[in-house]
């Protein structure tokens, strides 16, 4: 752990990745203490200070209704992490579970399984999450279930793989010959080989689902107002350019900036564990 | 299979959100009887699968026209925006790819890592938006929105403005397209590019490596033409599958970028009809492009084979 730290640290491009991470979280975690504005986050009304350019007080302009974009854009934050992480903890284990079954099972188990998981992966993964989310109620909660619907087979698929060269290895032969069961020999004794691809896959999937999950917004198809959210205050703005450019650039520079951190540290992370693509 | 499933699970009954709130329960029962909802589940897939067979996709709620004729509408434009857009991410993305790996290590390798990356960062609607911002607003260069100047009338024939615009022999008309084509398709091309140009180099990378490389050194080949056919060629099979995956995701992405451009294609239909829950325009709409995604992929699996000379040649030997 510390020898992972000390190398990220030294390459430029993990060191930023790191930070802008670590300051997406922070901003995340203590939007409260931060925002200027925390009561901006709700349906609040301030006509006096309506579609202001960035200038102090508000470093980001404010929206059509005068809430300071600032502090909107921290607390999308809050939400679009929460919905990041919420969603990989249900698909993961998910989508890990059945890769592990398939590929070292094998037969008829491989069979029914993988054909389920191609089904998922036939259609192109936002379609399959917009049509979800348009025919559900468009929550927080449902957003979170269309995400996740989308993302387990991807999981599955990379298991599977791995779950498959794994199975000839000596070390579950050996696990075989004296006895192990299978569900042993899946979590105790497969599974940890492949712990360095899933945890390089979920840094990197941190930031796709921020990115999923904002598109589906920006459709009008996720969070819904007053709730704060980088994609449909993108989808807002964009009547409003070019004059007020603010409205659109922030948060979709908030986006790229998430996106990117986690892109970065993904990509730093494979490097250090020597995961393959 | 799956898209019935999704489409007949959800709650809500879609006779009465078509008709809206003031319909009586005698209009309702007459509509649900039309789409057969009233029988069990398995009755209505076998529906389904039959009208399904026979190239039927039902009414659309929206439109009130067959969802066949509503797709033949809007999806030509969507191709168009997708081929252009994928011509782009082979044509910039492969090159920048090879040319990182060419000069690994040093600020070009960098800089185009760096781009490729950001390309990849940021969802497809907020490059559209940045774009829009600095080509057709703070420099007016390219066109804001559509997809042709109203000053051209062009008739459809294919439904591909620039092929169309061709076929009528004029030159004007065809500009103005693409230059229309040029913004919305750079957009969704973006993290295409940034991810064809990350896997090329990455695989390039490797091939250095190998001993034929070493050997075609040594034999003192020119340091252009080992990166051509010596690095280039091995790595481009596992591009091609990521390539095909890319296609892929801009048929989604696609949905984004027209947004932005009011660009009129399937996807700004898709959305309009999720948005009204219209059972089977969304069951059709997703169907097609699921129906593409299989094209696409089978088609980068015929291109592998025929770029592999192993999978080629033993093809031929048997």
């Amino acid at each position: 752990m510390k020898r992972t730290l000390t190398i990220l640290i030294r390459n430029p491009l993990s060191l930023l990745g790191l930070t802008l991470v670590v300051l997406v979280v922070l901003s995340a975690l203590f939007a409260d203490f931060i925002a200027p504005f925390p009561e901006h986050r709700g349906a609040i009304v301030d006509f006096a200070n309506f579609n202001r350019a960035p200038e102090w007080p508000y470093i980001f302009g404010t929206d059509l209704v005068g809430r300071d974009l600032f502090s909107r854009i921290l607390y999308a934050y809050r939400i679009s992490l929460l919905l990041g992480v919420v969603v990989l903890v249900i698909a993961v284990p998910i989508g890990v579970t059945i890769g592990l079954a398939a590929g070292y099972l094998g037969g008829w188990t491989e069979f029914v399984l993988m054909r389920i998981t191609d089904v998922f992966l036939s259609i192109p993964p936002l379609v399959l999450a917009m049509s979800m989310m348009g025919l559900l109620e468009p929550t927080l909660t449902n957003g979170m279930l269309a995400v996740t619907a989308m993302w387990w087979p991807w999981y599955t698929r990379l298991v599977y793989n791995l779950a498959r060269s794994e199975r000839e290895e000596g070390y579950v032969l050996a696990a075989e010959v004296i006895g192990a069961g299978k569900a042993h020999i899946m979590f105790r004794e497969i599974l940890p080989n492949c712990v360095p691809s899933i945890l390089t896959k979920m840094t990197l999937d941190l930031g796709f689902v921020i990115l999923i999950a904002s598109s589906l917004s920006f459709l009008g198809l996720g969070v819904q107002p007053p709730t704060p959210d980088l994609g449909s205050m993108v989808a807002d703005g964009s009547k409003y350019l070019p004059d007020s450019w603010w409205l659109t650039v922030f948060p979709g520079l908030a986006i790229l900036v998430a996106v990117f951190g986690f892109n970065l540290l993904g990509d730093a992370l494979r490097d250090i564990l020597g995961v393959e693509q | 299979m799956l898209i019935f499933a999704i489409a007949r699970i959800i709650p809500g009954d879609p006779a009465r959100i078509a008709l809206g709130p003031s319909a009586t329960p005698e209009q309702v029962q007459t509509l649900r009887e039309r789409l057969h909802l009233n029988e069990s589940l398995p009755m209505q897939y076998g529906y389904f699968i039959g009208d399904l067979a026979r190239g039927d996709l039902g009414i659309s709620l929206y439109t009130n026209r067959p969802v066949t004729t509503d797709i033949a509408t809007f999806l030509p434009a969507t191709l168009e925006l997708i081929i252009v857009a994928g011509i782009m991410m082979i044509g910039i993305g492969l090159p920048l790819g090879v040319l990182s790996a060419r000069y690994r290590g040093s600020w070009i390798d960098n800089g185009i890592r760096l781009i490729s990356l950001l390309g990849v960062s940021a969802p497809s609607f907020v490059w559209a938006v940045i774009l829009m911002l600095l080509f057709a607003y703070f420099l007016p260069i390219f066109p804001i929105a559509g997809r042709i100047s109203d000053t051209y009338f062009v008739q459809p024939v294919t439904g591909f403005q620039m092929i169309d615009t061709l076929l009528a022999g004029n030159l004007k008309a065809f500009g103005s397209a693409a230059w229309h084509i040029v913004l919305p398709a750079f957009a969704l091309a973006l993290a295409g590019i940034g991810q064809a140009a990350r896997l090329t180099r990455s695989n390039m990378v490797e091939t250095y490596e190998k001993p034929f490389i070493e050997m075609a050194h040594s034999y003192g080949f020119p340091e252009s033409r080992i990166a051509r056919r010596y690095a280039f060629r091995p790595s481009l099979i596992p591009s091609l599958t990521i390539i095909g995956l890319d296609f892929a995701a801009m048929l989604g992405n696609a949905f984004l970028v027209e947004a932005v451009f009011a660009w009129p294609g399937l996807s700004r239909y898709g959305v309009a009809v999720i948005l009204r829950k219209d059972l089977n325009a969304i069951v059709g709409t997703v169907l097609v492009i699921s129906a593409l995604f299989l094209i696409v992929n089978i088609v980068v699996d015929l291109l592998i084979a025929f770029i592999n000379p192993r999978i080629r040649l033993s093809q031929r030997a048997s």
